[in-house]
């Protein structure tokens, strides 16, 4: 009999369903292709004009019919795109999922061309006066949802079938790891069996950019874009905006064979550490990341020597790839020069909210398909941060287990691991 | 039955229009005939609860911390301190550094004179996507980004109280409230955390925050009125009010070893998700109440009511429908604090259960006055417009 406890007696947590959308395309399988191929899918921008702006370019998904509709309706597009895929590979009911949904997705704002529309609809005083009046009088409520932080969720719950009030949650850039650790957790307190856990991002909006731009967070290596997202080469200049989903049907291991699911990975560590340097750096030492990247290694109860690959967070910021080296070397020493480390935002940029999710797909398909998609655009190593980085061309390598990481502005750190089978 | 894991409430932190603290608000609330702080005037037709006047010094020392946040993350970071204070947790760096924080959050304060004077010019634009990068790009203050993120409260808690366990904002309304209540309860009962900082805060005083009612009509207009009140007046019925609620919930173990006084046991903590279109609601509330474990006997209800027009009549019923309960609204006293609903309303319940006596009615007209000691207390918060969830805290 298969044991479905881990090394803490908690039920052990099966991947059953991946489902993925990013700028390289939609599903698992053209992601896949892009991506081992060594892909960028960073464009020049045409959602909107580019005048006056620094950074022309993203990883903006423009091919959906939501792309430019606004970020609400765009994300949560990419959410039920990318459910859809996993919820299906899982053999579930799509309208009876039957467990709880976690949702990672940005934070949301009136959108600026329904700002517009509301205000030019009338011509009685102005500014905040004349919006709210206007907005009193509106008949639909197609507006109103898009400025509701519960509405991309509660319509997500509709669409499956989820149990109970769905949670939508942010930790910046670590939310889509955070939205599966909410769920692996759930299932290991035994109040599910399964979990529905997505991350999606849809909103890279002009003034999205502009407010990264204003932080120089942001690449402007504009001429040629899919050179921009360089992590870890010394002439890195910032990340890549990015949009994308990741979703992953979470499923206690018994339940998942007593149905007869294939299992196609393991959820074995969250780890998680806060910062209280700053609200947008690290602190100097990296003990928070470090202490996130341990405290998942406990989880999972492995050892520092039982990773045998890290999907990185690598967002090509100097800062962030610098600060990853440091932890990540802390962790494992001198191991750190043979261990295999690739980013999968050379080629699909930043995808915020949801890249910790994304990441996870990805990083169970490495396993999978025992190829280590590699980290392009390392023309130029950065000799003070030497990582095995998998420059440029995809490696085939047996990869037992995953350590993914991620880390967002406001001092959030999260990192999981995965594993190929159950231990 | 108390068992080491129970979930028991240590500390409470709030804040709104009536002042700031615990004791504060059980002075003021307790007080029979207690009158609202009301702001009629500066965003008329609507009328707010504003927030009383506060020395951020108090709580948040560095001035360079206090310019780095809108008002609506200085008045979490506020509360939230005066909860860690109060739980004797603030300065503890081994407890701060352990602790698990779980915030319920919608976002920051936008910069309204920068939005206005763009919608002023694209009354005479036509090329109004250039507009705003030209304004955008030179008029956006570069850090004002960071003061509108909503896991930002979270991050600016951890950078002023040192709260750095793990850090978890949820989103989306009272639903976030209540989202953040069940799990850090579930994780301290599962034995995952043993003390957990969990609450929210609301920044009324602003248009984007009244739009964000506005744009489905839920505010209601003309002159104020109780919350049970607001039927077929004008407007839909939320009057809102600028607030936070913050709570340290604690293993029971954790809290007895080392000595500190429980305000009182967080009980069952239910949620749900009525789909309203389809006139679920009223079987969800019935639902909630069954599933909250509600005592024998008479008991206090503590409800988080918006005024809001359908899920104000569809809580009052239910609420009515039991003659063993007296509730409070206490919006009428407060205004609604969005994502800090919730967690208030567990925090007045756990006041309640503490100082062995209910609340006299805030609303003579429709609610009634409850008599002796409640030892259980209802908290609840149906949502304005989706969501909803209930607790019972009982005495410790």
């Amino acid at each position: 009999m298969a044991n479905f406890r881990d090394h803490m007696g908690r039920p052990i947590v099966a991947v059953t369903g991946i489902g993925v959308v990013t700028s390289l395309g939609v599903g698992k399988s053209d992601n896949w292709a892009a991506l081992t191929s060594g892909k960028s899918g960073i464009h020049p921008i045409t959602r909107f004009p580019v005048d006056h702006l620094n950074t022309r370019i993203s990883g903006m998904v423009d091919f959906l019919p939501s792309s430019s509709r606004g970020a609400s309706l765009l994300t949560y597009e990419l959410a039920e795109t990318a459910a859809q895929e996993a919820v299906g590979e899982a053999g579930l009911n799509s309208g009876d999922f039957g467990g709880p949904l976690f949702l990672a997705s940005p934070p949301v704002e009136l959108d600026w061309h329904d700002r517009f529309a509301l205000y030019n609809s009338d011509k009685q005083d102005s500014g905040a006066e004349r919006l709210l009046r206007v907005a009193r009088g509106l008949k639909e409520l197609d507006v109103f949802e898009t400025t509701q932080f519960g509405s991309i969720a509660d319509r997500l719950a509709d669409r499956f079938g989820t149990r109970g009030l769905p949670i939508t949650l942010s930790t910046a850039c670590a939310s889509g790891a955070t939205a599966i650790q909410l769920g692996v957790e759930a299932i290991r307190r035994g109040e599910c069996d399964r979990a529905l856990s997505i991350g999606a991002d849809g909103s890279a909006t002009a003034e999205a950019l502009i407010r990264f731009s204003l932080l120089s967070a942001l690449s402007t290596h504009n001429d040629d874009p899919e050179k921009a997202s360089k992590p870890f080469s010394k002439d890195r200049d910032g990340f890549v905006l990015a949009e994308g989903s990741g979703a992953l049907v979470l499923e206690s291991l018994e339940a998942a064979l007593a149905r007869g699911a294939a299992v196609l990975g393991i959820l074995s560590g969250c780890g998680e550490k806060a910062d209280d340097f700053h609200r947008t750096r690290s602190k100097p030492d990296g003990s928070p990341a470090i202490a996130a990247v341990r405290a998942a290694l406990a989880d999972a109860g492995l050892g520092e020597d039982e990773i045998d690959y890290v999907n990185a967070h690598g967002t090509s910021t100097p800062e962030n790839d610098k600060m990853e080296h440091l932890s990540l070397s802390t962790v494992f020493g001198e191991r750190i020069g043979s261990m295999p480390i690739s980013s999968n935002k050379s080629m699909i940029g930043h995808t915020l909210s949801a890249a910790g999710a994304v990441e996870a797909a990805f990083s169970l398909m490495t396993m999978r398909e025992s190829v280590i998609p590699p980290t392009i655009n390392y023309d130029n190593p950065d000799p003070a941060i030497m990582l095995d980085v998998v420059p440029n061309k995809k490696r085939d390598a047996q990869v037992r287990t995953v350590l993914s990481n991620s880390f967002g502005f406001g001092g959030q750190n999260t990192c999981l691991v995965m594993a190929r089978e159950p231990v | 039955m108390s068992s080491p894991h129970d979930v028991v409430i240590t500390g409470i932190g709030l804040v709104s229009s009536l002042g700031e603290g615990p004791d504060t608000h059980w002075q003021k609330l307790a007080q029979p005939g207690q009158k609202p702080v009301l702001e009629a005037s500066r965003f008329a037709p609507y009328t707010v609860h504003p927030l009383p006047e506060i020395d951020w010094n108090l709580q948040i020392a560095k001035r360079g911390d206090q310019r780095q946040m809108e008002t609506w993350q200085r008045l979490g970071t506020y509360a939230a301190g005066i909860a860690l204070d109060d739980a004797g947790i603030k300065g503890n760096d081994e407890l701060c550094t352990t602790m698990d924080m779980v915030v319920a959050a919608g976002g920051g304060e936008r910069d309204e004179a920068v939005d206005a004077d763009i919608l002023a010019a694209s009354e005479g634009r036509n090329d109004r996507d250039v507009l705003l990068n030209e304004k955008l790009t030179t008029e956006l203050r570069p850090t004002l980004f960071l003061a509108q993120l909503s896991n930002l409260l979270a991050g600016n808690i951890s950078i002023v109280h040192k709260v750095t366990g793990s850090s978890r904002t949820f989103m989306g309304e009272e639903g976030a409230g209540v989202a953040a209540v069940e799990t850090a309860a579930a994780r301290i009962r599962s034995g995952q955390s043993t003390h957990i900082l969990v609450g929210g805060a609301f920044q009324t005083e602003h248009s984007d925050m009244l739009l964000g009612y506005e744009l489905a009509g839920y505010l209601h207009r003309g002159p104020w009125k109780p919350v049970w009140q607001r039927q077929g007046a004008e407007g839909g019925g939320v009057v809102s009010g600028s607030g936070g609620a913050f709570l340290v919930l604690e293993q029971r173990e954790h809290a007895a070893s080392r000595g500190r006084k429980i305000y009182a046991e967080l009980g069952p903590v239910v949620s749900g998700r009525a789909r309203r279109a389809r006139g679920e609601l009223d079987a969800e509330i019935a639902l909630l109440l069954r599933q909250a474990a509600l005592p024998d006997g008479k008991l206090l209800a503590i409800s988080g009511a918006s005024g809001a027009h359908a899920a104000t009549s569809a809580e009052k019923a239910a609420l009515d429908a039991n003659a063993a309960i007296s509730a409070r609204g206490f919006a009428t006293l407060t205004g609604h604090m969005k994502e800090a609903q919730f967690p208030f309303a567990v925090a007045l319940a756990a006041l309640a259960v503490d100082r062995k006596a209910a609340y006299p009615v805030f609303d003579a007209a429709t609610e009634k006055p409850f008599e002796g000691i409640p030892a259980s207390v209802l908290a609840t918060a149906i949502g304005y417009h989706q969501f909803e969830g209930m607790a019972l805290v009982n005495a410790a």
